[in-house]
């Protein structure tokens, strides 16, 4: 375990030195501050926000993690002649990204609401915009490191990531909602709740929203799941849906990292 | 445990490894002397590179085993502190400096670990260490690979293309660095396409064609069993061989 802290620390160190991780974490804060300034309250600043962190954050996971990954091959192939375990390197290369990462949205976003006062204004929903965020950080970095370890070819690779972020974000709602016409006719309710879990944007939307009291905005899924839960039990399964989003990705990851051929 | 000096430092029994239907190394057979320069040489797509990641752990077998200074090859990666391995190409992260490059593989050997600075010096290579990797020439890059490589005293050194990039200076040092770390006994695995350098450097040979072991001896038993007395005429007679 220490190892793999170590080199979480040099990944850290590198990412944190890049100059997009910089410029990620100015546009959230040129981002918010307009947002407050243009929007008003906090509450209303906060609710614009979800929808720009709901895109953005699993798009910038999914690109540079994989474009991390594949740039860091070679460094890969190094690290892994000495005398380190295949986990430890893994846990270094996860958390040295996505540390900077999630850290990076966390003080764009953190500071600009703090300092205009959105804290006192709507502190729950600041808390679960903040949560939410930094927890896709981790869903879609998982991700973006299970795509570049099962695809070879870096432009491949690339592809799937933008494929994966069209699917989150466009499509799977969409195909979503296509179904249920084509089914109107059937009991749809509880298959919905279940087809909503695997989409994690869609659990992420439906986590903000419900601190708007809002569900009904998230498309016609989120309708089904406020109605279905209603706000408070809704905001704890999909935080518990969010979660497993989280470790099943870096589980299969790791899977994939120690049977790899590098 | 205390190694068998007298045993081989490589030994390779039976190793296949198959990417897709495609047999890169089918059932290969090797053993390498401790204490000697080997070149492993043969034509593109022969399964050095893959028999290299074999030794390292960068790739599974399919089947066969390796055992290296006595200890087999698994996922247990305790036989690798008795490796030391330059890469073809750069290695470090890019913002890290060269100087938290080798702390960071120092971390990554531990306390114990005896340390070898001398390539640092031969190369003049301390203020340069300041920079950080990406404001590094491709030659300095390479000459920190090869300060990674010796900085642990490795009983096994497996250079990759070691000359790659080096200008003539930092050659004629590399090379200077191998022939006394082989008498203080350390064993050395080399590739290069180069083989006139490996001539000079190298004991034995290790011919690879097919994924298989074609010749494997000294380079004067090479000389005599090809009747040609420069290695890349040697290796031009094995392939011709190989193909008729």
């Amino acid at each position: 375990m220490t190892l793999a802290l170590r080199l979480l620390a040099t990944g850290v160190r590198d990412v944190g030195r890049r100059r997009w991780l910089l410029a990620y974490g100015l546009f959230y804060v040129a981002l918010t501050d307009a947002l407050y300034r243009f929007g008003g309250t906090g509450a209303r600043t906060v609710l614009s926000l979800a929808n720009v962190v709901l895109s953005l954050v699993p798009l910038v996971s999914l690109l540079f993690g994989t474009m991390y990954l594949y740039h860091a091959r070679e460094f890969i192939q190094m690290i892994l002649a000495q005398p380190v375990s295949r986990r430890a390197v893994f846990i270094g290369l996860y958390g040295g990204l996505v540390i900077p990462l999630a850290g990076s949205f966390l003080i764009g976003v953190g500071i600009p609401l703090a300092w205009h006062g959105a804290l006192s204004d709507a502190p729950v929903a600041v808390v679960v915009t903040l949560g939410t965020g930094m927890a896709l950080s981790l869903v879609f970095t998982g991700l973006a490191f299970v795509i570049a370890l099962a695809f070879h070819d870096r432009a491949v690779g690339l592809g799937a990531a933008i494929l994966a972020w069209l699917t989150a974000t466009v499509l799977y709602d969409g195909l979503v909602l296509i179904g249920v016409v084509l089914l109107r006719d059937y009991p749809l309710e509880r298959p919905l709740i279940a087809v909503m879990l695997i989409n994690p944007v869609d659990l992420g939307r439906i986590l903000l929203l419900l601190q708007f009291d809002l569900g009904a905005l998230a498309g016609y899924t989120g309708a089904v799941f406020e109605h279905f839960f209603g706000a408070a039990e809704g905001s704890l399964w999909s935080s518990v849906a969010l979660l497993a989003w989280i470790v099943a990705p870096w589980r299969l990851g790791l899977r994939q990292f120690v049977r790899k051929d590098f | 445990m205390t190694a068998d000096l007298s045993s081989p430092m490589i030994e390779i029994a039976g190793l296949t490894k198959r990417f897709d239907r495609t047999a890169v190394l089918a059932g290969l057979d090797a053993s390498i002397a401790r204490g000697r320069v080997t070149a492993l040489v043969g034509p593109n797509a022969a399964g050095k590179s893959t028999l290299l990641k074999c030794l390292l752990g960068l790739a599974r077998p399919d089947s066969g085993t390796i055992h290296i200074a006595g200890l087999r090859v698994t996922s247990d990666p305790v036989y690798r502190r008795a490796i030391g391995y330059m890469p073809q190409r750069a290695a470090f992260p890019e913002n890290l400096t060269g100087e938290e490059a080798i702390a960071l593989l120092r971390e990554v050997r531990g306390p114990g670990a005896a340390i070898d600075f001398e390539l640092i010096e031969r190369f003049g290579l301390a203020r340069e260490l300041r920079k950080r990797v990406h404001a590094m020439s491709g030659g300095t890059r390479q000459k920190l690979n090869a300060v990674a490589a010796y900085l642990f005293r490795p009983s096994l050194l497996i250079l990759d293309e070691p000359s790659a990039g080096l200008d003539p200076v930092a050659n004629a040092i590399l090379k200077q660095k191998i022939l006394d770390t082989k008498q203080r006994g350390a064993t050395h695995l080399i590739t290069s396409h180069v083989l006139s350098e490996l001539e000079e450097l190298a004991d034995d040979v290790l011919f690879v064609i097919d994924g298989g072991v074609r010749f494997s001896g000294s380079l004067d038993t090479l000389r005599h069993a090809t009747g040609e007395g420069r290695l890349e005429r040697a290796v031009g007679a094995l392939m011709a061989g190989a193909a008729s």
